[in-house]
């Protein structure tokens, strides 16, 4: 057992990926010297050389392009965007090659490119260094899109999409990038698939589905609902697309009660997904609409109004009780 | 031309030294009353940076900011040429040319501190400056952004015939994104009324922009791939930015296409609050200061007969209107909840109007 951060295990994770496979590299815009914006790739250029931890141009474009090379090639890249934001540049190919390639070639090729993307809010950052852009790539056929929401998962997951054949948009919860657990690093059969869900809180009455950073959140609001006497279930979803679709529905059918709680703007966010599989499903079991709490319909706001804009405990509770109120 | 580096010494990149001499363009044709603007200037915006770098160390700003501290020079020599209805596009490095248009400090500084005096309300923060009534139209916090908008509010004055040029501010290290390589052959090929110039710091973030660049020069080796001529001006010397940019401006306006500069300069703190630039080589930072825009405007003032009483005036006048700016900043009231509701349509809400 070791106690680590979130960004100590991608840290760990990653090496310990590197170690396994000679063929994964990291690529990104100072991930090498500096050990990236956030520190995440801190110290593995001076152990794996600047062969496999390349400080790229600033040319997210490129770095997703070259990355995709390397991939038909039998390399395993592993590219990091500095923050959400930037991935835009590279949304072009990672959207109409990346997500596409594979099934183009009849399967011919296969494309186990890794893009990790700190998203999300509350360090008091602006517009393009908050977001959480999520939605534009789970409505991308193609592509798995993760979210980790603890140290632990980090250091799994991290090495499961590195393993994972097919691309994997691989969301980190900047602002949990601090938090501490600790991990057993000396057996991997307590690691779930990658796809698989988690129920992080057992509960009888409503469900909580979150992901990423609202996790911790929902843990809270759980937490103070035992005041008011209600039992939530909070389930850490972990994997966006594929879903763990039998984990959540089950949940919803024993329930009666879905609340989805994510930081991204609510309209057409992952929340509207989920809750129309959830109605098309658990229709007869729901005692009320699936509902969501969620960012307001316009731009990150200036970091003096971000408490304002973020989900917190209050908004996913006042949810809750609307849910109750049907 | 130059031809690709040979080889790649990654991470071994030598010193860049500043030019030698600061005594250039001591008999530069550039009247005195200029060259005084552009010495309060210099000033306004060193003073301005150091009073932002103070607030944000003292915690009164949540997020980053990015300082102009040693690039003052750029901003300056082309802010006293530009004509008043010129366009000037930026980067979250923003505040030095903004306040180069003649943007009051009081509401940029408000601005940083999120403040409802501030130029945008506090809703756009350090890197995002705007104040269309000056001209100025943006800074630009994703890299490569503004180059090809540049090209497009530079379009409008050829359509208006207006005479207007768009200058257009970036850094080396966006010079390997590949709006850069759009926008020269864009405004080459239709011949735009814009000038685009890299203030070439030598690093991309915590990287030595030799390690990522296929040529000694991000901006100006590339100049021919788009029959543009390569300018390198020293980024430091006032008098060489106002030079060069009288030049490019005139060839701008008078419909001849548009103008790519490289100005070497140097900044002298880290890329942003957070970096305490560890990356920088021994030497290479007290050679810079050694060549710092202030200093060799000083005393190139001095040597053509400015009295220092007179200097000294300018600056304590600069002193007194940043503490100006300082009070009134703090003092501003921070923005309203509802804020974070408006303008997202044009009608002003962020509801739909049905
Ligand atoms: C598309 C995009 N990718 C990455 C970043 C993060 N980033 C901000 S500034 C910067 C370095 C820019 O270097 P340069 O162009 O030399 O400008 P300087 O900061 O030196 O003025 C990077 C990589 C960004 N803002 N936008
Ligand atoms: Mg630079």
């Amino acid at each position: 057992m070791t106690i680590m951060s979130l960004s100590k295990a991608l840290n760990e994770g990653m090496r310990q990926a590197m170690e396994d496979d000679p063929k994964v590299l990291i690529m990104g815009e100072d991930v090498g010297k500096l050990g990236g914006v956030f520190r995440v790739t801190d110290g593995l250029q001076k152990d794996f050389g600047e062969d496999r931890v390349i400080d790229t141009p600033l040319a997210e474009s490129g770095i997703i392009g070259t990355a995709i090379g390397l991939a038909l090639r039998g390399y395993r890249p592993v590219c990091e965007i500095q923050f959400d934001g930037f991935v835009f540049p590279a949304a072009d190919q990672i959207i109409t090659q990346l997500a596409k390639m594979p099934m183009r070639s009849l399967g011919a090729i296969k494309l186990p490119v890794v893009v990790r993307i700190p998203c999300g809010g509350g360090i008091g950052a602006v517009e393009h260094h908050s977001e959480s852009p999520e939605a534009y790539f789970t409505h991308t056929a193609g592509l798995r899109v993760v979210a980790c929401s603890n140290p632990a998962d980090a250091y799994t997951m991290i090495q499961q999409a590195i393993r994972s054949d097919d691309p994997v948009i691989f969301f980190e919860p900047k602002r949990r990038y601090w938090e501490k657990a600790d991990i057993d690093t000396d057996s991997t059969e307590w690691w779930p698939p990658l796809h698989a869900a988690k129920v992080v809180r057992p509960g009888t009455d409503a469900t909580l589905l979150a992901y990423g950073p609202m996790v911790k959140t929902c843990l809270e609001a759980a937490t103070a609902a035992e005041d008011d006497g209600r039992s939530l279930e909070v389930i850490d979803l972990r994997s966006l697309n594929p879903l763990d679709e039998p984990l959540v529905l089950e949940s919803a059918r024993r329930t009666g009660r879905v609340v989805v709680v994510h930081e991204a703007p609510v309209n057409n966010g992952f929340g509207a997904e989920l809750a129309a599989r959830i109605t098309e499903q658990c229709f007869y079991h729901l005692e009320s609409p699936v509902l969501r709490a969620g960012g307001f319909s316009t731009p990150y706001p200036p970091s003096k109004l971000e408490e304002h804009y973020l989900p917190d405990l209050d908004r996913v509770l006042d949810a809750v009780d609307r849910a109750f109120g049907y | 031309m130059t031809s690709p580096l040979e080889r790649h010494p990654y991470g071994e990149h030598a010193i860049v030294l500043p030019p030698k001499s600061q005594t250039t363009h001591d008999a530069a044709d550039i009247d005195r009353e200029i060259r005084l603007l552009m010495y309060r200037r210099l000033h306004e915006i060193r003073q301005f940076e150091k009073r932002a770098y103070d607030m944000f160390m003292q915690n009164l700003v949540k997020g980053t900011t990015h300082l102009s501290l040693g690039m003052e020079a750029v901003a300056a020599g082309f802010g006293a040429t530009m004509r008043e209805d010129d366009y000037t596009f930026a980067t979250y490095r923003g505040h030095a040319h903004t306040l180069a248009r003649g943007v009051p400090m009081e509401g940029i500084l408000a601005e940083l501190l999120g403040r409802s005096n501030g130029l945008l309300g506090g809703k756009g923060g350090s890197m995002h400056l705007t104040s269309v009534e000056h001209g100025m139209m943006g800074s630009y916090a994703i890299i490569g952004a503004h180059l090809t908008i540049a090209n497009g509010a530079a379009w409008s004055a050829q359509y208006r015939g207006s005479g207007q040029v768009a200058v257009c501010f970036f850094g080396d290290g966006t010079t390997n994104i590949g709006a850069f390589h759009e926008a020269l052959n864009y405004a080459a090929v239709f011949s735009l009324p814009v000038v685009f110039v890299c203030e070439n710091n030598l690093y991309m973030e915590y990287t030595a922009i030799s390690d990522i660049t296929a040529v000694p020069r991000p901006a100006a080796d590339r100049a021919g791939a788009y029959g543009l001529q390569p300018v390198v001006v020293d980024g430091n010397d006032a008098d060489a930015c106002y030079l060069a940019a009288r030049d490019a401006l005139e060839h701008a306006r008078s419909g001849r296409g548009p103008v790519l500069i490289e100005a070497l300069t140097y900044r002298h703190g880290g890329h942003s609050r957070a970096d305490p630039g560890k990356y920088k080589p021994p030497g290479e930072l007290e050679a810079w200061l050694a060549h710092d825009p202030l200093k060799i405007y000083r005393g190139r003032l001095e040597r053509i007969g400015v009295p220092s009483s007179a200097l000294d005036e300018i600056e304590s006048q600069v002193g007194q209107a940043v503490d100006a700016a300082t009070e009134a900043a703090k003092n501003g009231p921070l923005p309203e909840q509802a804020l974070a509701y408006t303008d997202v349509w044009a009608d002003g809400g962020h509801s739909w109007r049905n």
